[in-house]
Formats: C-alpha cells, sequence, structure tokens
C-alpha cells in the first residue's frame, strides 16, 4: 500500500487559487484517479450583509484542521489532501474555506471531502460575526443543529 | 494559566486573555467555568448558559468534565461557526 499522504493544512487571511492548489496536489503524478474540490464562498442573501469578520483561535485552528484531516486519512485511502480556510474580513462573493481530496477511486473522494466539510464545520475553531451593509453592528452567526447532524452522521 | 476567549464569550468578558490562578479545589472545566462566573457580571453572562460554551484545553477540545490537570491555556468560546 502506498505510504499516508501528508495533509497540506493552511490557516490564513489571503485568498486562494483552487487550480493552483489543484496543479500542486497533482503536479507529476500519474496515480491519481479522482478529485473532488469543495470551495465555500461567502453569501448574502438579501443584500444586508457588507462582510464576515471571521475570528479564529490561532494554533488551535490549523491543530484542529489537521487532526480531522488525519482522521479523514484513516477512514479513505487518500493520495492527498489540502484544507485551506480564512480569517479576517470576507466580502460577499470571496472563498471562505477549501477542500481538496484525491483518490484513485470517486467515491472515497467525494465521501472524504464531505466528512471534512462537516468535521470542520463543528470542530474548526471559527466564528462569524455579521457586519451590516446599513451600518448596524451585527450579530455572531449561530452554530446549526444541521451542521451537527451533518457531523454525527459520521460517527 | 492563561484563559482565553473568544467572540461573543470574549465581548461579553471585556477580554480577549488573561492569567488566572485558580484554587486547588477547581478540578474540572464546569468548576473552572463557575469559578470564573462568580467574579463579575461580564463573566456571568458570558457563562449565564453552559449548553452553549465549548472549552479546549492547550489547544484541544476538552468536555466540561475533563480536569484541567496541568494544562497551561484554557480556552472558552461558542459553537463553532466556520467553514
Amino acid at each position: 500500500m502506498a505510504p499516508r499522504p501528508a495533509p497540506a493544512v493552511r490557516v490564513q487571511a489571503e485568498d486562494f487559487d483552487p487550480g493552483r492548489e489543484q496543479a500542486l496536489l497533482t503536479g507529476g503524478r500519474r496515480d491519481i484517479g479522482a478529485l473532488v474540490s469543495f470551495v465555500g464562498l461567502c453569501r448574502d442573501e438579501d443584500g444586508a450583509l457588507e462582510a464576515l469578520e471571521l475570528e479564529h483561535y490561532p494554533g488551535m485552528a490549523e491543530a484542529e484542521i489537521r487532526r480531522v484531516a488525519e482522521e479523514a486519512l484513516e477512514r479513505w485511502p487518500l493520495q492527498g489532501l489540502t484544507v485551506i480556510h480564512r480569517f479576517g474580513r470576507i466580502q460577499p462573493g470571496e472563498q471562505i474555506v477549501f477542500v481538496l481530496t484525491a483518490a484513485r477511486h470517486r467515491a472515497d473522494a467525494f465521501a472524504a471531502a464531505a466528512f471534512l466539510m462537516d468535521y470542520l464545520k463543528t470542530r474548526a475553531p471559527f466564528w462569524k460575526k455579521e457586519r451590516r451593509a446599513d451600518g448596524a453592528s451585527g450579530d455572531w452567526v449561530s452554530a446549526k443543529s444541521e451542521d451537527d447532524a451533518a457531523a454525527d452522521r459520521w460517527r | 494559566m492563561k484563559a482565553l476567549y473568544f467572540a461573543w464569550v470574549r465581548e461579553r468578558i471585556g477580554l480577549a486573555e488573561e492569567e488566572i490562578e485558580p484554587p486547588r479545589e477547581v478540578v474540572t472545566v464546569r468548576e473552572l467555568i463557575d469559578w470564573l462566573s462568580a467574579r463579575d457580571e461580564g463573566y456571568a453572562a458570558a457563562f449565564a448558559n453552559p449548553a452553549t460554551i465549548r472549552a479546549a484545553l492547550d489547544k484541544t477540545h476538552a468536555a466540561p468534565d475533563a480536569p484541567i490537570g496541568a494544562a497551561r491555556e484554557i480556552a472558552f468560546f461558542p459553537p463553532m461557526t466556520g467553514g
């Protein structure tokens, strides 16, 4: 069996380029059969959101994403794995989070990517605060019970 | 030990971090929350609903009944909303 790949995990304020990340993971390789790439965006549903402020716990954010990534590598025979999560001010339409999984077969790549996102949402220490377009001070985004349910289905 | 606060826990307490010296009888995360809550209104407001408080010891998630032990850092925060 091929050695377990080291996950690439980054927590950063800067934007990222999914195409570049994909090229970095696949460059020079001929053994990968499936890539699943997920990008989470900042969305504004009714024109009321100016931006999200993403607060994070430096050090733990990286460590926790790495723990989740290692768990994904335990569960699925992945050939590569990249996770990027941004913090700071992010406007509607901008990218927040990126997950890239590589495997020989698509089922493993799809399942691992879904698992990673479900677990990141409930375990990675990030918190979103809304900045309202009307200048009013916004609220902290509440955790959703659907997110807990989504994470629980992997138990 | 160092205590860190995030999101609305930080806002209600009015501090991002501080050094704390809990007494010896404070053994678990839950007991530390009770001890902090008794300090003033800000702490009491931050910890008013324990079901909405998450904790980490040395950057690892910790349950309310987890012993603080020799941890050098404890963090308190709301349920996470990343992703």
